[in-house]
């Protein structure tokens, strides 16, 4: 016995000094990913970042920052942040709705189930293929094209064309309302039921509960995931790209033409608009987080 | 009451008309090759498509290694985390969150600047090389994702005793990792996996950029080239990401839901 309490002992003892010699070995189980992350994600990032203030020579310049701002690029980024704005801020509207609808709106489990199922999946159709699938539905061939031209509207001669910034934004919009849907239906069923009671036993009417408690409440959610979409949209490509071809002037394609060929017969412009493209994400981000983490608060 | 179903019914039938008219017109569009009847010649013509064959088996390739390497460099390190140095978790989250903010575009357009044939790694000097860069590529876009999955795969079991318990039977840490947090978290691993796989098999952007035959490329050349042969790879296409969504949706009613421990 009071060898078991002096053998117990000698490991308290020898405890600390263990731990202290320990200690750096801890590191080793999260180097992997550390250095995996430094190497091909934060380091050609930084690399890029550098080049967009540097010249030609290796000298430090705010020449490129200031070149973007030539009439063609600043075109670039503003046709991008207009299709990213206007398919984030629909597709968070029509997804709201559409969430409202299946948590609220009394109908069958089953639209609800389906609903959140087709959802994710449709939020990860994206790509070259999404171009197709409106290629052959609103393009001059597709099929709604045909049938409202044989009923007499001719959208086309109506100026809509599937290679515009309407045409776009309405195929963004097929994986912005999903994505919508999916983040916000977990936060319209974090309302709790004893505040909409709550708000009855006051006298409150239906508009006035979700003027003044709903809407409130699920704002700052809302806000950050709108600017999720507009990130989402914002650095997508392949989309665009298969869609128009380089027709449409966005900063994705145009960054896409620079590495391809030197568009801009300056390397580091090029660096510069990656840069650009990185602030404004990023930027959106750092909103997005912000309100996140203020409607965590309620939302729990 | 009555009068707010009535609107969620409106409110659906009209989602469901926007997202399905596309499905069905790429549907109708693809079976219209053949003139005056409907035919499966489109994709019939795809599938006997060399090139077809070709990039899709590279992209499963290049996904399946995608997989294993993101398995790799985040079962370990979620594991370590949790285990050892949950302080360090807010950075970890932060890092995997990176690729959401920095556009693909921007990551594979540093790799060709570090990367290129004259640097001291010179992955794009070669073709292996460049597989290998794309693969590491991918695993970087999916880290969001995979690192999540695994993550809440890891909150649902008691991570120490489990390793105390395989260590007192004298396990290594390859073979706690392997042999027992490994397969508690499988079913974690195989949601990432699986949406992993929808991400990486029609990617464009990276593979293009780096010149690789993937299936992503092929897509764009069809549709820049051909007329009813880009609705049947769109029907494929969309006939896949439906697959992986639902193996991941039938993987989650197998997942533990109850966490052993306060987290």
């Amino acid at each position: 016995m009071s060898n078991l309490t002096a053998s117990a002992d000698v490991i308290k003892v020898a405890q600390p000094k263990a731990r202290s010699r320990r200690l750096p070995t801890h590191w080793l189980g999260v180097a992997p990913f550390f250095i995996f992350a430094l190497m091909f994600l934060i380091l050609p990032t930084l690399y890029l970042v550098v080049g967009a203030f540097q010249n030609n020579a290796g000298e430090w310049t705010l020449e490129n920052i200031a070149n973007l701002f030539q009439p063609s690029i600043l075109a670039a980024y503003w046709v991008s942040i207009r299709i990213s704005l206007a398919s984030a801020v629909l597709g968070a509207l029509v997804g709201l709705a559409i969430a409202i609808a299946i948590v609220r709106g009394g109908l069958p489990g089953w639209v609800r189930s389906a609903t959140l199922t087709f959802s994710g999946v449709a939020s990860n159709f994206a790509g070259v293929p999404l171009a197709f699938a409106f290629l052959a539905t609103l393009g001059r061939l597709g099929l709604v094209t045909v049938l409202l031209r044989e009923v007499g509207v001719n959208i086309y001669a109506l100026g809509f064309n599937i290679l515009s910034f309407w045409g776009l934004t309405l195929t963004y919009l097929f994986f912005q309302i999903p994505l919508m849907v999916v983040i916000i239906t977990p936060a319209i069923d974090g309302l709790k039921k004893e505040w909409g009671e709550a708000a009855a036993t006051l006298g409150a009417t239906t508009t006035q509960y979700w003027r003044m408690v709903v809407i409130p409440v699920l704002w700052p959610s809302l806000l950050g995931t709108v600017i999720l979409l507009f990130a989402n949209a914002f650095g997508a490509i392949a989309t665009a790209y298969a869609l128009t071809g380089s027709s449409l002037n966005i900063v994705p394609i145009l960054l896409y033409a620079q590495i391809r060929g030197d568009v801009l017969h300056n390397p580091h412009l090029g660096y510069a608009l990656a840069f650009g493209m990185i602030v404004v994400t990023g930027l959106a981000n750092v909103f997005y987080i912000w309100f996140r983490t203020r409607s965590e608060r309620w939302l729990k | 009451m009555k009068r707010s179903s009535v609107w969620a019914w409106i409110t659906i039938i009209v989602g469901a008309a926007y997202f399905f008219l596309p499905l069905i017109a790429t549907l109708e569009f693809s079976l219209r090759m053949r003139r005056g009847e409907y035919s499966l010649d489109a994709y019939r013509i795809v599938f006997g498509d060399e090139r077809f064959q070709a990039t899709f088996g590279y992209s499963v390739m290049i996904a399946i290694f995608t997989i294993i390497l993101g398995v790799l460099i985040v079962v370990p390190t979620a594991y370590w985390i949790r285990l050892r140095m949950p302080w360090i978790r807010p950075v970890v989250e932060f890092i995997t969150l990176l690729p959401l903010i920095i556009p693909a575009i921007v990551i594979v357009f540093g790799y060709i600047r570090m990367y290129g044939s004259n640097s001291p790694l010179p992955f794009l000097g070669s073709a292996r090389g460049t597989d290998l860069l794309l693969t590491i590529g991918y695993a970087t876009l999916a880290l969001p994702y995979m690192y999540r999955a695994v993550d809440t795969g890891l909150r649902t079991i008691d991570v120490r005793t489990l390793t105390e318990a395989a260590q007192i039977l004298g396990a290594g840490w390859t073979t706690i990792i392997a042999r027992i947090i490994l397969p508690n978290v499988l079913i974690a691993v195989l949601s990432g996996a699986f949406l992993t796989f929808a991400i990486v098999i029609g990617e464009f952007t990276m593979a293009s950029l780096l010149n690789r035959p993937a299936f992503g490329p092929y897509l764009q050349n069809i549709g820049a080239n051909r007329a009813y042969e880009p609705a049947a790879l769109a029907v494929i296409a969309f006939a896949i990401t439906w697959g992986c969504m639902s193996v991941i949706q039938v993987l989650s009613r197998f997942a533990p839901k109850s966490a052993n421990r306060p987290n």
